[in-house]
């Protein structure tokens, strides 16, 4: 446990319409109902941590739209990737994929969307949160989880505790490959799955050659998608174990990618499953944005997420 | 566990780049429970800390693993060999039954009403209908340690509300189609309710988590308002929560 006396905080002035704190997931429980979480931009989340030198799984700040307005109470180290929530540091504007040094007194906010929806800040070392079930992933639907442990998100005057640190030598930016462009249309890799063949060959085909449009009925629980409707042969399943990012297709043809906070178990047929990579991207998809659906293969898809986990 | 040649059951689905999922039976059954309930301890002995998430369910089981340590291939390798060895779990004995206390009355379970005037019963016989069956718990969803349990006596079966309600109190006992549930902890839902357990359904601090997991034998057992009080039962009216 550390010590009171070496903690710093942030102090929240303004928490924005959602930003909660994850690590990489709550695992292992999932069988007793218990939702997933962590963050569902993996890829900028993962990048933040990079920046400071965090290991695998630190916690950091999910900030959906922005919003936010946080004011540091000691100076620490801190790094900003994903969205660009047109961030500013006491009024200055902020670059993202950056790591930075926010000095005691000052102010970091965050505005509107610019491009892409989530944002993820960092610390040296870590938000200071109580594990819940072995993470600190916030599931505000599971009251679990989170900066106070019970799921709640960022509320006015929260102070959220890191281990003080010493000044990083240097500034870090992000390899500017990995610096997406969220306002390019999304090519999101899935595999596909069993029940595949239960949907009719035509809709399939357009499924995987026409370009879908995120409807505004998207969160952490999943992302709906407009387009020419895919026909399934069956209605409805036996309610079964869900992954991260299975397609699943209800009645209506417009699927649902599933995200970190859906719900363990669900009964309709499944497309597949987005690779965790394509979730991220679909992540930072606002409503109206354009996505395209890519057939992967399954041995393709572990290399590619091996190869991006080999980084961190 | 025989292969079934007419159904291709069992089966081995992929479900992403770090999981299986294992389809049993295509049918809900209580006694798919035992099978379900062996995979899952053979699948946590033979894949020890590569298992990073099991999900059994009706008629299967889903299986993550560490995509860092094992190949697609692999792991499908491995539960075939699995499914092929596979005896269902012996349960049945008396001592693995789980009891909850419920206190059945209109104030907490306001679809009490609608059962009798849709079965014509007494509210004694829909309290003998529902507490004397033993049920299974064939799944845990929707929240932490909510069970899907089943099933139901066909006279007690009732389509969910078509307007949930926003908060269901903790504790509420449920019904939907053929299945009945408990709500751990307050939350939307769109279930009839019956009656209120005092039992603690999920608890982050106990080592267990969830009261009920799947396969588990389950009895409800009627107790009047003083014993529900005396076992921390909350008596606040449904209505005045909702």
């Amino acid at each position: 446990m550390t010590q009171l006396s070496n903690n710093g905080y942030l102090k929240v002035i303004k928490p924005g319409p959602l930003t909660t704190l994850q690590d990489a997931g709550r695992f292992g429980v999932r069988r007793l109902g218990i939702t997933q979480g962590g963050p569902a931009d993996l890829h900028a989340w993962a990048w933040a941590n990079w920046l400071l030198g965090n290991p695998w799984g630190t916690p950091a700040l999910e900030i959906t739209l922005g919003g936010l307005e946080l004011k540091a109470e000691q100076d620490c180290s801190l790094a900003l990737c994903g969205a660009d929530l047109g961030a500013t540091l006491d009024g200055e504007p902020l670059g993202c994929w950056q790591s930075f040094r926010l000095r005691k007194g000052q102010t970091l906010s965050f505005a509107m969307p610019v491009a892409g929806v989530r944002a993820y800040l960092a610390v040296k070392g870590g938000f200071i949160a109580e594990p819940v079930l072995g993470s600190v992933a916030c599931v505000t639907r599971d009251q679990l989880g989170g900066h106070l442990g019970n799921g709640r998100k960022l509320t006015i005057d929260d102070r959220l505790g890191f281990s003080v640190h010493g000044n990083s030598p240097t500034n870090r930016s992000v390899p500017e490959a990995e610096q997406l462009d969220y306002r390019a249309p999304a090519s999101l890799a899935l595999i596909p799955g069993a029940q595949v063949a239960a949907f009719t060959g035509d809709s399939l085909f357009r499924a995987f050659n026409s370009p879908w449009a995120v409807d505004t009925r998207a969160d952490r629980m999943g992302v709906r998608l407009l387009g020419p409707a895919l026909r399934c042969t069956m209605n409805s399943m036996i309610s079964e174990g869900i992954a991260l990012g299975a397609v699943q297709v209800p009645p209506d043809g417009q699927p649902i990618a599933l995200l970190n906070d859906r719900q363990t178990i669900g009964g309709y047929p499944r497309l597949g499953t987005l690779t965790p990579l394509a979730c991220a991207r679909l992540a930072q998809c606002a409503p109206g944005h354009q996505v395209w659906l890519k057939a992967t293969a399954i041995e393709a898809a572990q290399n590619q997420y091996r190869r991006f986990r080999a980084e961190f | 566990m025989k292969y079934h040649p007419d159904s291709g059951l069992p089966r081995l689905e992929n479900a992403g780049i770090d999981a299986w999922m294992i389809r049993l039976f295509d049918a809900i059954d209580e006694a798919n429970m035992p099978w379900i309930t062996a995979l899952v301890e053979a699948c946590e002995q033979a894949l020890g800390d590569n298992l990073v998430d099991i999900v059994p369910s009706y008629t299967t089981v889903l299986v993550h693993y560490d995509p860092l340590k094992l190949d697609s291939q692999q792991v499908r390798d491995l539960l075939q060999s699995l499914l092929a060895g596979l005896t269902a779990t012996d349960t049945g004995s008396d001592a693995s039954i789980k009891e909850l206390p419920v206190w059945y009355d209109p104030s907490v379970g306001p679809e009490l009403a609608l059962l009798q005037q849709q079965t014509g019963f007494s509210l004694e016989r829909i309290i003998q209908l529902h507490s004397e069956h033993q049920y299974r718990v064939f799944a845990l969803g929707f929240a932490p340690g909510f069970a899907f349990m089943g099933s139901l006596p066909a006279e007690l079966e009732l389509p969910r509300l078509s307007t949930p309600r926003k908060r269901v109190p903790a504790g509420s006992v449920a019904l939907a189609g053929r299945q009945t549930s408990a709500y751990p902890q307050i939350s939307p839902g769109g279930w009839n309710l019956i009656g209120r357990t005092p039992a603690r359904l999920f608890d982050p601090t106990s080592r267990e988590l969830s009261l009920l997991q799947v396969g588990d034998t389950v009895r409800f057992v009627p107790v009047d308002k003083e014993a529900f009080i005396r076992l921390g039962g909350d008596t606040t009216p449904t209505e005045t929560l909702s």
